[in-house]
């Protein structure tokens, strides 16, 4: 088995708010992430697939499938947007790092032809990033 | 749906590989130029890994401010800008190679860490400790039922 990866990177804005709690609650919880206009960050994404390589070509999958499928699935929908008002997956969850690796999972799993998805791993900042394994 | 949330953070400490058990010139064979009896240091690249289940209220598996506090209280304030043979207790009896100091790392923030994440059954998956950007160490305890491959 090998487990191949390709990065893709995209902009967007996003904060934190819950609308069950009060405007205090939310600024404690979620301090200065809950400003409602919004801040932005370089988000990159991992997307790493898992599987035999093809005698024939040498290759797990063409990686030309993956970038497309990143391009078409993740950044059009992703990139430069405002992910709480522009991104359906957020309007009605905070698009934390976390919730962002979960929702990218749901895109790209059923759409990958060869291979299995392992693992999505999103970095906010080269700081803090969330993996998700699909369990 | 459980998710790994890693944070990287940054500590400058000094340190000398050399054990009393070992004559000088075992030690000097050993340990080679670490073993140099004034020191030297490094920039540690720290990354600390927990595991948990998405809060649906909040989109997060812990409050990163609490992690943050927690790596600074238990950790980073203690080791940055100290010699970690003689300026701490948790090295008078080990050598404090990085294998040691990730151990320790892990040891120190194990219980602060799942106890302030109880609620939702937060694991210290991993703590990972690079000593320069060509070599790192990392420590996650064996746990039944993790995936292969995982990492």
């Amino acid at each position: 088995m090998i487990y191949v990866t390709r990065r893709a990177e995209f902009s967007a804005s996003h904060y934190y708010h819950n609308p069950d709690f009060s405007p205090e609650e939310n600024r404690r919880i979620f301090g200065k992430c809950n400003n409602p206009l919004g801040h932005g960050h370089n988000y990159i994404v991992e997307a790493t697939v898992r599987g035999a390589i093809n005698p024939t070509t040498g290759m797990v999958l063409d990686l030309k499938e993956l970038k497309v499928l990143l391009e078409q699935e993740v950044i059009q929908l992703m990139d430069h947007k405002f992910l709480n008002k522009e991104v359906p997956a957020f309007a009605e969850k905070n698009p934390t790092t976390e919730n962002i690796a979960v929702v990218i999972w749901n895109l790209l799993a059923p759409k990958l032809a060869h291979g299995e998805l392992h693992r999505i791993r999103v970095y906010e900042n080269p700081d803090l990033f969330a993996d998700y394994y699909g369990e | 749906m459980m998710v790994y949330l890693t944070r990287r953070y940054r500590f400058s400490a000094g340190h000398r590989l050399h054990n009393d058990a070992l004559n000088a010139e075992e030690n000097r064979r050993v340990y080679g130029k670490c073993n140099n009896p004034n020191g030297h240091g490094h920039n540690y690249l720290l990354e600390v890994t927990v595991r948990g289940a998405i809060d649906p209220a909040t989109g997060m598996i812990f409050d990163l401010v609490a992690l943050d506090g927690i790596v600074a209280e238990r950790v980073l304030d203690k080791f940055d800008h100290k010699n970690l043979n003689l300026d701490m207790d948790n090295f008078r009896t080990q050598v404090p190679t990085t294998e040691n100091v990730c151990l320790e790392i892990y040891k120190l923030l194990r219980g602060p860490l799942e106890e302030a994440g109880a609620e939702r059954g937060l694991l210290l998956e991993r703590v990972r400790l690079e000593e320069t950007s060509l070599n790192s160490f990392e420590f996650m305890p064996e746990r039944a039922g993790r995936r292969k491959g995982k990492g």
